[in-house]
């Protein structure tokens, strides 16, 4: 590399330099190179690295900031064993994870179908895309507080098509029930994120050459098994990097938690994210918070690290 | 007499997907072709139920902040249907002068825009390093941050709450510009970065021949033919930034400092009973600059969500 570099700058006659010259001019590349860098690794490192070393350091100790004159003595694994024990967390844990499952296998289904109607050439394609890329882009703010006007029992959408077409739940209040409220988050989180699947998979639809169908064709191949022997197979990049993004972004639900149920009825809705906030800016607990904030990491980790060995390419 | 597509139409070049009349109608005949019409009929109607899936919500919400609050108390039904009996922009003027919606948007906007910028001007200058100059534990460095991208953001809250509260920096909507870095220099630096080691080489070469600094060659040669991927992270960042809740719910405080999301949350929470009519007026209002957005660069968007996952 750096022989070939030189070798390449010497050829220039309008440089005239020799080697040494080259080598000064590469260290001073080299170091403008680390100049330019910082910045971006300073501030992530102090958005992330930062918020990690200090919430190991506060799960170890005893960080209650409402119990402002109380020492923050070290308290060993207690903040971990809270975790274990309240049931709380092994609660909300299974919560994250039953709909982590469900809304990726829904949405990466929905989005699939989706991913390939958008890669037919038809009249209409770009502003197909436009529209569903609209629900992607707006706040989740918007499709939390849109479902929650959709699925609103005096104003919402829902009830009352059901009540004209005569179908039983017209009279559902739906964030005030356990499932149903579970079943409008899932439709608020489905119709933000499909598209985002969507446009992932798109793209890897797009970098499958055209000639691998053809030649199914001429084998006598069905469109189902053309999809289903190379469709598919092609298609595990782009599944995988939408996978991992998903995934973890459901495993972190939030603030779509947040806005329609606000964890209830009762607890039935809280996530672990949900748990995550209220146990720092609510309990002001930022030993608990913080053993909640290592959990979150190891897991998310974890299931990413799970994806890539899953769907990683088999040679 | 009859329209049989000549075998010479096929000659004529045709954009994928527009089938000339003629060329269809032939398609269409015999038993084959009213399958293949079937399908078409299928196709579409799939078409317009996603568009309709992604679009009605949208008229929905429009619709109830259309609605005077004495309408939206009696609720839908009945003369209320699907489009509210009278028309009336009130919970809008209500939105704007009773909740001061004008300040958190402004909020909304210095906050977005300040994080594009920062964002623009550093993911550039990283980018171009780590795709051109030779530096060690480069491939370290993207890997990093990738990771960073993925990082919990609840787990952020914590530690960054109480350093800005040792800072005196809570309350204050600065702060929110560095915190949201997290959501856009990942994708922005890698997109660019992306972009950059796909700029020939020589054309820089020829500049640092003439004497050029590796600043100047960035400045006067790189920036000026990587305008649309800058555009394009730009954009993403915005958007990215403008889309916060969790950050802005969790470290402000007072109405004034709200930006424009946790503000309508907070329009809902703060009555007695929950005037959707309003809360829709607000959601409208921040949704029209997305959908601007998204309008004017959908294609910008879509390469460039799928140049900074995809690639790399």
């Amino acid at each position: 590399m750096s022989t070939r570099s030189v070798a390449r700058r010497l050829r220039l006659p309008s440089l005239g330099g020799t080697a040494p010259t080259a080598g000064v001019a590469r260290t001073a590349d080299r170091r403008l190179g680390y100049a330019l860098v910082a910045p971006v690794v300073i501030l992530l490192l102090l958005v992330t690295g930062y918020p990690l070393v200090y919430n190991l350091w506060n799960s170890f100790h005893n960080v209650i900031l409402s119990n402002a004159g109380a020492p923050q003595n070290f308290v060993g694994l207690k903040n971990y064993q809270e975790l274990a024990s309240a049931a709380a967390f092994p609660a909300a844990l299974a919560r994250t994870l039953g709909f982590m499952v469900v809304s990726v296998v829904i949405e990466t289904i929905a989005a699939l179908g989706l991913a390939l109607m958008l890669h037919k050439a038809f009249h209409g394609r770009g502003a197909l895309r436009a529209a569903v890329l609209i629900p992607w882009a707006v706040p989740t703010v918007v499709s939390a507080l849109l479902w929650t006007t959709m699925f609103d029992s005096r104003s919402g959408f829902v009830d009352y098509v059901l009540g004209i077409l005569h179908l039983p739940g017209s009279q559902t209040t739906w964030l005030a029930g356990e499932w149903t409220a579970w079943t409008a988050v899932l439709v608020a989180d489905a119709w933000k994120n499909v598209p985002f699947i969507a446009i992932i998979l798109l793209a890897g639809l797009q970098l499958i050459p055209g000639d691998v169908y053809e030649a199914a064709k001429i084998d006598g191949a069905t469109a189902w098994q053309s999809f289903r022997r190379m469709t598919l197979p092609l298609l595990r990049p782009a599944l995988m990097v939408a996978l991992i993004f998903r995934t973890l972004q459901a495993f972190l639900v939030f603030d779509i938690i947040y806005i329609m149920t606000g964890g209830g009825p009762g607890t039935t809705t809280e996530t672990l994210s949900y748990l995550n906030w209220q146990a720092f800016l609510v309990d002001t607990n930022f030993g608990y918070g913080g053993a909640i904030s290592i959990s979150l990491v190891v897991f998310s980790l974890f299931i990413a690290g799970a994806i890539v060995l899953v769907m990683r390419p088999r040679t | 007499m009859d329209s049989v597509p000549a075998p010479t139409t096929s000659v004529t070049p045709v954009t994928p997907g527009a089938v000339p009349v003629a060329v269809a109608v032939g398609r269409w005949r015999g038993p084959r072709g009213r399958r293949r019409f079937a399908g078409q009929v299928f196709f579409y109607l799939g078409v317009l139920i996603v568009l309709l899936i992604a679009l009605f919500p949208f008229f929905w919400i429009l619709r109830t902040s259309l609605e005077s609050n004495a309408e939206f108390v009696q609720g839908v039904g009945g003369a209320n249907g699907f489009l509210p009996s009278h028309l009336t922009f009130s919970s809008y003027i209500d939105d704007f002068t009773q909740l001061h919606f004008l300040t958190p948007l402004l909020n909304s906007a210095i906050v977005a825009l300040g994080t594009t910028a920062v964002t623009i001007v550093v993911a550039s200058l990283a980018g171009y390093a780590l795709a051109r100059l030779p530096i060690r534990g480069g491939g370290a460095t993207l890997t990093f941050i990738l990771l960073a991208g993925f990082f919990p953001v609840l787990a952020m809250v914590g530690p960054l709450f109480l350093l800005y509260r040792d800072l005196g920096l809570l309350d204050n909507i600065y702060p929110l510009i560095i915190t949201y870095l997290v959501y856009t220099l990942p994708l922005s630096t890698w997109l660019l970065r992306n972009f950059f080691a796909q700029i020939p080489k020589e054309l820089e070469e020829a500049a640092l021949v003439d004497g050029a600094t590796r600043l100047q060659t960035l400045r006067k040669v790189v920036i000026p033919v990587s305008v649309p991927a800058v555009f394009t992270a730009g954009i993403l960042s915005f958007i990215l930034a403008w889309n916060d809740f969790a950050f802005a719910l969790s470290f402000l405080d007072s109405p004034s400092k709200f930006t424009a999301p946790l503000a309508i949350v907070v329009f809902g929470q703060s009555q007695y009973q929950t005037f959707f009519n309003r809360i829709d007026a607000a959601v409208v209002v921040i949704t029209i600059p997305i959908a601007i957005l998204v309008l004017i660069a959908q294609r910008r968007i879509v390469s460039g969500l799928t140049a900074g996952s995809l690639k790399g």
